[in-house]
């Protein structure tokens, strides 16, 4: 399920034991905020990336998978389309539930996400196809 | 109620325990993730955008307050303290961990309840009209119907490996609040010219990509024909369904491709060719069904008591919560009470485990300790007193449970979209509450009167956009969320799709294209006439004109 769309990327998936989204980092851990994630430009470099989270399938999550992401000024990345912004938070109508709630109250991102705004984010038109669901 | 029998309660702890095997092979990394997978999903776990989601079945939409009362203990104590009721009357929880699931599903089966059939390729989960029993104008209760396919159903051999799911539902009256004709078949009681009850046999509606609207295979069908002509129904299905692609695999697109007259032909045919009667009903077995959804003991009451009508004059919120939430019963000096869940600035249908106890309670109190789940995403009290209503209704206002919008414009069906769902295209939940908060005003929906409107994040349609009377879908623009508007859906006994109008909306403009639908509606309707029959009246043009006059 590598995504075809050029640009930098990093690879998530969801623990396995509890569903919790996570990102691999690049000391080969699983952290739960995108910011601590690997990532990488060329496709090569992705796919040794997703080959490394494929690893950890076995007993430590599941189905992980290559996602877009911005990286920051800092070097660290950001997912760029709503999807993975959604994950990476939580549901934006519920916004004391999911990763977002911690950060609520760290402030840490200094606004509380304005999800109305980043519906504009942009997804790549291949996302429209819903991408790696499953048989319901 | 129906109750299970010891063979019910074996086959469901068994799969408890077994699933509970699965999931600790699975933790271990004995099972991979492929291998895993089917398994799980056959237990109804899903999953989701931000973790596993569990469905469990709530056959046909009947609940005791027991029940209720261990939704609720499991929302809080596996999930985060809320549950979402959906379109085929289940529930999803959104956050349960993996493995704490066979946890949870043992303590599911300690009142009756599993995921079973809640999802893949099998004979779903048979949903029924929520007034099932005491609807007034009813032929019979349809539960019972219910209650018999999914006993011939469940892990039926044959059909467990379909090519794709199944849903059928059941309506025992001519008024359809079951959806019947939007589902693989839809059966609805009827009585033949010697009123002998029977059934209606629809086959092949459906919503998804290729929106439907099922043909009458069998203007009537004697009772006790039902399993023989739904297995030849099955039998056809599983011999010529289109097991290459799943987009096509419904029956829907088999009925459509060799037409529904032959359809109805081979199904015959495949009928007529059953060794005699092989599957008919035998003798006691309808009746030992019935039994269970025998209706209770009512009291002699007369109808309209003078506290109930008094109460209605002098106290409005109350007159309006009955307008909108109050059905007629059968039985006179009762009434069907609905309680909404759609609240303005909730998620429709969602539930907290502090509501989920107070319906318990309140329905123990006021209702014979029976609650329904209806299609539309509210829960509904079957069997109320209408001389409690008066003190239900303040229970209910003291929980946040009164809002009088049944059928009006705030009571939304709406998918749990992009904020839940990993096939979404677009937003669903904010779409409606942003609706709900446009529409705030109570006597403004009232006189705005019935009108469904029901939101869809991707083309699956599980939000049932294709039978709104104002339908929105979720579509991806370049990127951006987008909401095409379709009018004129309706899912009742006098069902349609609904059309297109025009082009779509961005995600901050949806919300005025619906007052704008909603301003030509109110523009054009006649007195007394509703936004549905407004449209039949005069098509779309009025509403498109209207819509895109500034282009
Ligand atoms: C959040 C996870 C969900 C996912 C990923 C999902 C996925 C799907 C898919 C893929 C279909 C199309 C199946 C087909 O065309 O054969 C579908 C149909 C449907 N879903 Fe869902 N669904 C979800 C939740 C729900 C919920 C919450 C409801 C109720 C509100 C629901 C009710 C339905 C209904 C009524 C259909 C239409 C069936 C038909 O094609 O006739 N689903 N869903
Ligand atoms: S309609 Fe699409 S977005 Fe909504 S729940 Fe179904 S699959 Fe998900």
């Amino acid at each position: 399920m590598a995504s075809k769309a050029k640009g930098p990327k990093a690879v998530t998936a969801n623990r396995l034991s509890d569903g919790v989204v996570v990102y691999l980092t690049p000391d080969d851990r699983w952290a739960e905020t995108p910011d601590q994630a690997d990532w990488a430009e060329h496709p090569q470099a992705q796919q040794a990336l997703l080959e490394r989270a494929q690893a950890f399938a076995g007993t430590t999550v599941v189905a992980p998978y290559l996602f877009a992401v911005q990286p920051q000024a800092d070097g660290t990345p950001r997912p760029s389309h709503m999807k993975e912004v959604m994950r990476a938070k939580g549901p934006s109508v519920r916004p004391d539930l999911g990763k977002q709630a911690e950060w609520g109250k760290q402030a840490e991102r200094g606004k509380q996400a304005d999800w109305g705004k980043q519906a504009g984010s942009g997804r790549p038109a291949e996302l429209a196809d819903p991408g790696p669901g499953e048989e319901r | 109620m129906y109750r299970y029998d010891e063979f019910d309660q074996a086959i469901v702890n068994d799969r408890v325990e077994q699933f509970r095997e699965q999931v600790n092979r699975r933790l271990s990394g004995e099972l991979s993730e492929d291998q895993f997978k089917p398994l799980r999903l056959m237990n109804g776990v899903y999953l989701q955008l931000h973790a596993y989601m569990l469905r469990i079945a709530i056959p046909y939409g009947t609940l005791s307050a027991t029940q209720m009362r261990k939704l609720a203990h499991v929302a809080r104590v596996y999930d985060k303290g809320y549950g979402h009721f959906t379109t085929r009357q289940n529930i999803q929880f959104n956050w349960p961990a993996l493995k704490d699931i066979p946890d949870l599903l043992a303590e599911l089966a300690e009142v009756e309840m599993h995921a079973i059939q809640t999802s893949g390729n099998c004979i779903r989960n048979v949903t029924a009209d929520q007034y099932a029993g005491v609807a007034a104008d009813e032929v019979e209760d349809p539960r019972v119907y219910a209650e018999i396919i999914r006993q011939w159903s469940t892990l039926h051999p044959e059909f467990s490996f379909l090519p794709r799911k199944f849903k059928v539902a059941v309506t025992g009256c001519r008024e359809d609040r079951a959806a019947v004709a939007v589902h693989d078949v839809g059966l609805r009681m009827t009585r033949d010219e010697d009123g002998e009850p029977g059934f209606e046999v629809l086959v092949g509606g459906g919503q998804g990509r290729t929106p439907v609207i099922a043909k009458t295979i069998r203007a009537f069908l004697p009772k006790r024909h039902l399993l023989s002509y739904l297995e030849a129904v099955l039998r056809v299905y599983n011999q010529l369904g289109r097991r290459d692609n799943a987009f096509k695999a419904r029956i829907k697109i088999l009925v459509n491709s060799v037409g529904a007259d032959e359809f109805a032909r081979m199904v015959e045919r495949e009928w007529r060719a059953m060794p005699d009667q092989e599957l008919d009903l035998p003798d006691g077995e309808l009746e030992r069904i019935q039994a269970y959804f025998a209706p209770p003991t009512y009291a002699d009451l007369p109808d309209d008591p003078p506290a109930y009508a008094a109460w209605r004059r002098h106290d409005p919120g109350f007159a309006r919560w009955v307008q909108a939430n109050v059905a007629r019963h059968k039985q006179p000096g009762y009434a069907i009470v609905n309680v909404s869940l759609k609240p303005h600035g909730g998620a429709p249908g969602d539930a907290t485990a502090e509501e989920m106890e107070a319906v318990a309670e309140l329905a123990d109190r006021f209702a014979l300790g029976e609650i329904r789940v209806t299609h539309e995403q509210n829960l509904t009290l079957p069997d109320v007193r209408q001389e409690d209503l008066y003190q239900l209704w303040q229970e209910l206002k003291h929980q946040g449970l009164a809002t009088a919008n049944v059928g009006l414009i705030s009571d939304i069906i709406a998918c749990p979209g992009l904020d839940y769902c990993s096939l979404a295209n677009a937003r669903s939940i904010p779409v409606a509450q942003r609706i709900q908060e446009r529409f705030q005003d109570l006597d403004r929906q009232h006189d705005i009167g019935e009108l469904k409107v029901k939101i869809s994040g991707c083309i699956n349609a599980c939000g049932h956009h294709h039978v709104g009377h104002i339908g929105i879908l979720g579509v991806d623009k370049k990127g951006e969320e987008f909401y095409q508007l379709t009018i004129g859906g309706s899912a009742d006994e006098n069902a349609s799709l609904g059309e297109i109008v025009g082009k779509g909306f961005a995600y901050d403009e949806v919300v005025d294209a619906v007052e704008t639908l909603v301003d030509a509606y109110l523009e054009n309707r006649q007195t007394g006439e509703a936004f549905l029959e407004t449209y039949r009246r005069l098509g779309a043009e009025p509403f498109r004109e209207k819509l895109y006059a500034a282009d």
